[in-house]
């Protein structure tokens, strides 16, 4: 049992370390950037869930206590990498990208990245019922 | 066995994160530059947990949330004074 238990560990640890890496080498390596937006998002988020899940299970099964921090860290880390991810898009949106490159946006008229203010003025104007007498 | 493979993750986060720092430093854009920094926080609480794991306490725990908290709140804030000029509106 306790070998089992140690193997396990041991190949959590080994796969959170090369999921690490090969996120951070693909930051690097990757030509475009929205290409290299997938590498540390996915694959280094995949990372620090399996070192989570590693010392989680070393608590319980080595040190005899039972260790919840780690689900609130892995939980946090789920939530907020794709939040990151569409804010650094949208970075790259606005600063890359023009209303004529990019594909179409549905019912509107462009993406809201791209919005002016006399746009979100006029849509504003547009919602807001005229005011009766 | 646990040793030799907590030296193995140990080392590729620490090759991970000096990968960062080359990127942060050598980035054509600032969005890479953002990225490359919510990255190495990442890394920073996986180092972290690690070095708790290898010491068997649990203290290290709150400040891998705090890392985890600081570095969302200070990518997104990056991101928007990017796209709007201005963190909070």
């Amino acid at each position: 049992m306790e070998t089992i238990l140690e193997f396990l560990v041991a190949a959590f640890l080994v796969t959170a370390g090369i999921f690490g890496i090969v996120g951070s080498y693909g930051l690097i390596k990757l030509n475009d950037q929205m290409s290299r937006l997938h590498a540390p998002t996915k694959a280094t988020t995949l990372g620090v869930g399996g070192v989570l899940l590693a010392s989680m299970l070393h608590a319980a099964a080595f040190e005899k206590y039972f260790s919840y921090h780690e689900l609130m860290i892995t939980l946090f880390l789920f939530l907020t990498a794709p939040i990151t991810a569409n804010f650094i898009a949208k970075v790259h949106i606005h600063r890359e990208e023009t209303r004529d490159t990019m594909p179409e946006a549905g019912g509107d008229d462009h993406w809201a990245t791209h919005d002016t203010p006399e746009d979100e003025e006029r849509r504003h104007a547009a919602q807001t019922p005229p005011e009766e007498d | 066995m646990i040793e030799s493979a907590a030296t193995f993750a140990f080392a590729c986060f620490a090759l991970a994160m000096l990968m960062n720092l080359w990127k942060v430093v050598t980035a054509p854009d600032v969005a890479d530059r953002i990225l490359a920094l919510d990255t190495m926080f990442i890394n920073a609480i996986a180092l972290m947990v690690l070095y708790g794991m290898a010491l068997g306490t649990e203290i290290f725990f709150e400040a891998a949330m705090i890392i985890a908290m600081l570095g969302f709140v200070s990518t997104v804030a990056y991101a928007r004074f990017i796209l709007r000029g201005n963190i909070i509106e």
